[in-house]
């Protein structure tokens, strides 16, 4: 179907994956969809859906659910489970492990050893391949194309849509370049990549766009960093990000779980190979970033284009032209009580959250834990990884230990203070520095004040109890 | 669902950028297993003190009850996929949004509970904000099948043509099920998914 001839014209990534999946092309596009993922929080209202018409879930194989959102952290020292304070999110809960047994669908629950993020799990697994269409009621459903598919996320009318017939109508979407060229310096990791890409363009630069992500920089990143990056395409408005899979994509994968096996490993790894952009393929639209040039990155507003350098300043209102954008700076300055012209170094915090489906594998809970180790935190910490996995890799290499040495709270996967729907939240006024995705006003708790940054930054800010350079403090190999 | 029909209704200002989903419903709402009660909820944190008292948001004021149109600044419904942000707009009486531009997810969730998004230009936006600051009560129409938002300024009547695409202008207007047209298609589904690659796990 998209086998490259020398006649045909070249082709983006994004073109390549629509094109394998294009089922009817009529007034809208029907799209096959080859992994469905669900969580707690955005499925009921579908499965009832489903039950109203008396439908099946037409692929309970390509449908994986997991608990993630509404989940406790804290376990109950009386009897070892987790201790839920809220009656609505264990109805929740249980609605989904009924829906799923129902249904016959492979959940990753309470009990499971996969459980976590369902953007920590998906990849974790090896559920996310290359070349996959892959959505879940969930906007960071970007996450999974660093693994070159085109993963986006969709609502719950969608979501049952994709329970009873694997296919949606989409619309196709345009094609994104985002260019990142050099090597980072010491301290500046990928999320400050991501944060100074969505401040560079916008909160809605790239809307009806999907980014690939291109460039030196990229190719020499993880798969982890590749998805703390895909991860919060959504907030400059693109609705997916991908990154062309490669060798570093293929040793990620292999021997996963659920990546294919022997002979079918081959043949797909052959076929992956022929999914990164063509030579002369054609964008939409190109941004490029020198990475070498960027600091570490925090924001100071209530999304997350409102960043800045660590070492800038606030912008001030009075000097922007336009209206909308004048009156939202000032409106985001003064719920996060912030005078305009002055440095965010050395502003005291409260909280720091390490986690999120940004930034809570084991990769960035290393990063954190060289800035923890030998020192204590000055304020309320926790650390929270992204899955059951991780958790269980942290333990094992003795990183759980340097936070609770720190005087960190070690704590179950899931969500957590990202949300702040499972109790985990940021009190009305006090500041945090977290390194998850948003900082939208209450995301954190009614009247929380969010300060975006990297895992490390997040760190440098647990020890210090105010925000800091990382750069200033000793750290082994950084 | 019903058919989208032709509607007039005073209108609600809310004119600020970037309108993300937590701000329309807070997370903490989004436990319930149903649609119910969303719309009372519908700006929970803008709309309600922490006490739980009115504030003098503009969705609380007396003139601004029964509007059916809400009039908001550009990329409104950023942020998250959930759809509990169109249920809530929708359960608090609201059939049509007016901006200069509405995030994708956003757009999508609405169209699907036939919310009306209607995209105008910049310069025809300011033109309804200085009708509205001059004139606070002024009745807009809403047309979808000519694509239309007419109103009366001066004795002179306005009329502001906005796109949508045609595939959901036809759902809306015939009040079609897009899951019955998608179950429509079992045969092309079953086709397309013999050619699929297998692995064996
Ligand atoms: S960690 Fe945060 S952003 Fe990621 S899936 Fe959970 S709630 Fe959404």
């Amino acid at each position: 179907m998209w086998s490259q001839s020398s006649m045909s014209k070249p082709k983006t990534l994004l073109e390549k994956i629509w094109d394998t999946h294009v089922v009817v092309e009529r007034e809208q596009t029907v799209v096959y969809i080859d992994l469905h993922l669900i969580h707690e929080v955005t499925s009921p209202q579908a499965f009832t859906g489903l039950k109203e018409k008396g439908l099946k879930v037409r692929r309970p194989d390509k449908t994986f659910a997991t608990i993630d959102h509404s989940l406790p952290t804290l376990i109950d020292s009386s009897n070892s489970r987790l201790s839920f304070a809220d009656s609505m999110a264990v109805k929740q809960i249980e609605q989904l492990i009924s829906n799923c047994k129902e249904f016959g669908i492979e959940l990753y629950g309470l009990d499971s050893p996969h459980q976590g993020i369902v953007h920590v799990i998906g990849p974790e697994l090896g559920l996310t391949q290359p070349g996959y269409t892959i959505v879940c009621g969930d906007s960071h459903t970007a996450t999974h194309g660093a693994f070159g598919a085109l993963a986006f996320g969709i609502g719950t009318t969608e979501v049952e849509q994709v329970l009873a017939t694997q296919c949606l109508f989409q619309k196709k979407p345009k094609n994104y370049a985002v260019n990142l060229e050099g090597k980072l310096r010491r301290g500046v990791s990928a999320k400050d990549i991501i944060l100074a890409l969505i401040a560079k363009i916008g909160i809605d630069g790239a809307t009806g766009h999907v980014f690939e992500y291109r460039g030196y920089a990229i190719k020499n990143l993880s798969m982890e960093e590749r998805m703390t990056i895909c991860n919060m395409s959504i907030e400059a408005g693109a609705r997916a990000g991908m990154v062309a899979p490669d060798e570093t994509t293929f040793d990620y994968l292999y021997h996963r779980p659920l990546a294919p096996k022997g002979a079918a490993w081959k043949e797909a790894v052959s076929r992956w190979k022929r999914f990164p952009t063509d030579e002369g393929a054609i964008f939409d639209k190109e941004v490029t970033i020198d990475v070498s040039s960027l600091e570490p990155m925090i924001t100071f507003g209530t999304n997350p284009a409102m960043a800045i350098p660590i070492s800038a300043r606030v912008p001030d209102p009075e000097s922007i032209a336009d209206s909308g954008q004048k009156s939202s700076l000032q409106q985001a300055l003064s719920y996060m009580d912030i005078s305009p012209g002055r440095q965010l170094l050395d502003h005291p915090i409260d909280t720091v959250f390490i986690g999120s489906c940004t930034n809570s594998r084991l990769s960035d809970l290393e990063q954190a834990a060289k800035v923890f180790k030998g020192r204590k935190v000055a304020v309320k910490t926790l650390v929270v990884p992204g899955s059951q996995s991780v958790k269980k890799e942290a333990e094992d290499a003795g990183i759980d230990l340097i936070f609770k040495e720190a005087g960190a709270e070690w704590r179950e996967p899931g969500c957590s203070m990202c949300i702040a729907m499972n109790g985990d939240q940021v009190a009305p006024g006090k500041y945090s520095v977290s390194t998850s995705n948003r900082n939208f006003e209450g995301r954190q708790g009614k009247g929380a004040r969010t300060f975006l940054a990297s895992p490390l930054t997040a760190a440098a800010a647990a020890v210090t109890g105010k925000i800091t350079d990382i750069r200033s403090l000793e750290i082994e190999i950084l | 669902m019903k058919r989208f029909e032709k509607f007039s209704s005073k209108s609600i200002l809310l004119p600020t950028d970037n309108i993300d989903t937590d701000q329309i419903i807070p997370a903490r709402f989004l436990k319930i297993t149903d649609k119910s009660d969303l719309g009372k909820n519908l700006f929970a944190d803008w709309r309600y003190s922490s006490s739980g008292e009115l504030t003098d948001f503009v969705l609380n004021r007396s003139e601004n009850q029964q509007r059916k149109i809400l009039i908001t600044g550009d990329n409104f419904g950023c942020g998250s996929s959930r759809e509990h942000a169109p249920w809530a707009l929708v359960g608090y009486g609201l059939r049509a949004i007016v901006s200069t531009s509405f995030a994708d997810i956003f757009r999508n969730n609405a169209l699907k509970n036939h919310l009306l998004l209607i995209t105008l230009e910049p310069s025809e936006y300011s033109q309804i904000l200085a009708t509205i600051s001059s004139s606070p009560e002024t009745e807009f129409t809403v047309d979808l099948a000519e694509q239309k938002l007419s109103f009366d300024r001066d004795s002179k009547e306005y009329s502001f043509h906005f796109p949508i695409d045609q595939f959901s202008k036809r759902c809306m207007m015939e009040g079609l099920d897009e899951l019955g047209m998608l179950l429509s298609y079992e045969k092309e589904v079953a086709n397309f998914e013999a050619r699929l690659p297998v692995y064996p796990l």
